[in-house]
């Protein structure tokens, strides 16, 4: 008798649906844990969130949300976060809709064997150093996800790289 | 003019209409109880925090307004969250105002501190934390419209003890627009478009239902479904949440769908060419196993809530309005479906084979909990209110008594909460003192809340409960009679212990006892004619009747199993 495979979980087998949320809300203490609150109990994946400000006004932000599509119905989604009070409008990006960016950070320990080839996979990427120590170095890339996430693979036969992404916003693309 | 937060949070109430507080006073909200001394807002003070929640849902239940309740910070407000949840499940409009410890305090783990606006974020429609005195006009009237606008539900107003201390220059909003809130517009204009889609489909249906939800009563529209079901011939099914939004003795009404709804509601959902969803969100326990509901139905779905479109079922046509709107178009535009002459065959053959029936009482008891309601039902004033717990009773309950307008029907239904019934029938007849109010409680519900006979003997609200005491956790019972093999576990309760006649007769009400058919008349009889003071009868009922008509969980509707005596002769 062969012993039985290891259980390694549900793997899904179709690609993850993305899509982009960009919700207006009021800027109001809570509002965040309100949208966190209810993607969790309704079982809805966040992917990503990036928050901030929106245009001049210090009364509403803008949250972009990338959510998995794939965890629930998109309408879904869309219908109760709109019945959050402080959710003021929600427009729905399709990827191939929007135009879309993400900042990557990263720093790289420096050491002389793997300087060439860091310094190769950061010009490739079109990522600039920002800053400097004495055996690391940071750099940043501004750009699309796909980019950030090439630059993340790049990066991911070095050791001791310490990354972190913003999650995207995004914009309609014009015409 | 200068008023202390307290001053003004009270006026903003009295702004609003409120005539009715179920609460009770501690620290935080301490400041606000001295006020409402020289308010003309009637508080009743309730004897558990629960109490207080579960009335003021009942309050709105039974008059259509708001129902509002003041506790005061840490576990008066935990003890708020059930009847707060509650509320949110039956899109109740509740106004809970709690106390909070002082705006310097929080997040320190002061004294009776806990984040309440936190912890009610997921079972609120909105909440509030107020940050300063000027602001709570604001608050107040805007909780009052998010409360009663659009889908209702409960909102919180959490009020820290120094912005209730502290001074403000007397305002209120005078309009809509100084509410603050950018992002609520519950005025949906009419999809004309999509009524004409629905005169289309009602126009090519020959075996419509008419699924009647909780909505309809929210939207007042009863009137509107009466014409509009007469106008058409349609048969009519009024869920739990539905019941009294069309009369029970009206011809085309086929009672309740669901796990424990009539044998003809349930099948004629499940026949149908054409489902009118009107409020309704198809439940798991009206729909059963989601792939078998009504399978072969085109699907209308109402609703003012479009985040319930395509929830659970897809629809055919979606209908983003309140119900009067829509069945008044309706009616404009003539929608009439085909000849429903052979529909109405098939459907009163159901009806003659499969009534409601549960086995003949014996005359030395124990009592049949079925004919007990009927029999209390049979002597109680037209126009009666019926609250009820939740379980086996709430189930009979729903069956048997014929409920014949708007407002008389008061229980849990989403939330399924235990002990519900005997709070929740003090706030009806406190909202409508002129009407008879019986709560039908089972006995593990009434254990669970009956405190607040004290509160409604010390404020003379004369209710009468009806403890259908089988002495058992009946519909957990019944569970474990039909799929756990008979093991039972962890339900027995005894009906001897407590003894729920001294048990009443120490809160101050009249207790009665009844085993035989003759003293069942007789208890019914006396407590009719008291009512000055509450009155509970302990009915002591067959521990082994179960609930009939029944769905198995997680079964097709198609599998509808119906009472013993019914089996055997095929569908």
């Amino acid at each position: 008798m062969t012993p039985p495979e290891p259980y390694l979980g549900e793997i899904s087998r179709t690609p993850v649906r993305h899509h982009i949320l960009s919700v207006l809300v009021e800027n109001k203490a809570g509002v965040l844990a309100r949208i966190a609150g209810l993607f969790a109990r309704r079982g809805f994946n966040i992917y990503s969130l990036a928050v901030a400000p929106a245009e001049s006004h210090a009364r509403f932000s803008r949250v972009t949300i990338v959510v998995d599509a794939e965890s629930a119905p998109l309408e879904q989604i869309v219908g109760q976060l709109d019945k959050l009070v402080n959710v003021v409008a929600i427009s729905d990006l399709a990827p191939s809709d929007a135009i879309e960016r993400e900042l990557l950070l990263a720093t790289l320990p420096l050491d002389y064997k793997h300087r060439p080839a860091m310094i190769d996979t950061i010009e490739r990427a079109g990522a600039s150093i920002v800053d400097v120590g004495p055996t690391s170095v940071t750099v940043m890339l501004a750009g699309t996800p796909a980019a950030c996430d090439e630059l993340e693979r790049a990066l991911e036969v070095f050791t001791e790289v310490e990354l972190h992404r913003t999650g995207r916003v995004a914009l309609p693309r014009l015409g | 003019m200068q008023l202390t937060g307290a001053q003004a949070l009270i006026r903003s109430l009295e702004q609003e209409g409120v005539d009715t507080i179920f609460g009770l006073p501690g620290g935080a909200i301490l400041p606000v109880y001295d006020p409402l001394l020289d308010s003309s807002i009637r508080h009743i003070l309730v004897r558990h925090e629960q109490g207080a929640g579960h009335m003021a849902e009942g309050y709105a239940l039974a008059t259509g307004r708001p129902g509002v309740a003041m506790v005061t910070s840490g576990p008066g407000a935990t003890n708020i969250v059930t009847p707060i949840g509650n509320a949110h499940m039956d899109s109740t409009p509740l106004v809970v105002i709690t106390g909070q410890v002082a705006t310097a305090a929080i997040g320190t783990d002061a004294f009776q501190e806990c984040d309440i606006t936190g912890i009610t974020m997921g079972i609120t429609k909105h909440n509030f934390l107020v940050q300063s005195a000027q602001e709570i006009p604001r608050a107040v009237a805007a909780a009052f419209h998010l409360a009663t606008t659009g889908r209702p539900g409960p909102v919180l107003i959490d009020v820290p003890k120094d912005v209730t201390q502290s001074m403000m220059d007397w305002w209120y909003p005078a309009s809509v627009e100084e509410y603050d809130l950018p992002g609520y517009r519950p005025e949906i204009a009419l999809d004309e478009d999509a009524v004409r889609r629905a005169v289309a489909l009602i126009a090519e249906s020959e075996r419509p239902v008419l699924y009647v939800g909780g909505g309809t009563l929210k939207s007042r529209a009863a009137a509107e479904l009466l014409a509009f079901a007469e106008r058409t011939g349609m048969p009519v099914v009024t869920t739990l949440m539905a019941r009294g939004a069309f009369p029970d003795s009206h011809e085309q009404h086929l009672g309740m769908p669901g796990m424990h709804g009539m044998y003809t509601a349930v099948t004629a959902i499940q026949k149908s060419d054409l489902l009118i969803s009107l409020g309704a969100r198809f439940d798991d326990r009206v729909t059963g196993k989601i792939p078998a509901f009504a399978a072969g139905a085109k699907v209308i779905h109402v609703d003012i809530d479009k985040a319930e479109f395509n929830k659970v079922r897809h629809a055919d046509v979606a209908i983003q309005s309140n119900v009067g709107a829509v069945l008044s178009a309706w009616d404009a535009a003539q929608a009439t479906p085909r000849n429903l002459d052979v529909w109405w065959k098939t459907i009163n053959d159901w009806r003659d084979r499969y009534p409601l029936i549960y086995d003949e009482p014996a005359a030395e008891g124990p009592l049949r909990p079925q004919h007990v309601i009927e029999a209390i039902a049979a002597k109680a004033a037209p126009g009666t209110i019926v609250a009820a717990g939740v379980g086996q009773h709430q189930m009979w309950a729903s069956q048997h008594w014929k409920f014949e307008e708007p407002g008389t029907w008061i229980n849990s239904g989403g939330a399924g909460t235990m002990g519900f019934g005997v709070p929740a029938a003090i706030g009806a007849k406190v909202g409508r003192p002129d009407r008879t109010v019986w709560c039908i409680d089972g006995d593990g519900c009434f254990q669970m809340t009956a405190q607040e006979l004290t509160t409604a003997r010390s404020e003379g609200i004369p209710i009468k409960v009806a403890i259908l005491n089988n002495a058992y956790l009946g519909m957990v019972r019944q569970w474990q009679e039909m799929f756990y093999e008979e093991r039972y576990s962890e339900v027995y309760l005894s009906a001897d212990l407590p003894d729920y006649v001294k048990w009443a007769e120490a809160m101050g009400c009249v207790g009665l006892r009844a085993r035989t058919l003759q003293e069942m008349h007789d208890v019914i009889d006396e407590a009719n004619t008291i009512n000055d003071v509450p009155v509970v009868i302990d009915f002591r009922t067959d521990a082994e009747e179960k609930v009939f008509p029944m769905v198995a969980s997680g079964a097709s509707n198609d599998d509808i199993l119906v009472h013993p005596l019914q089996r055997g002769e095929g569908r």
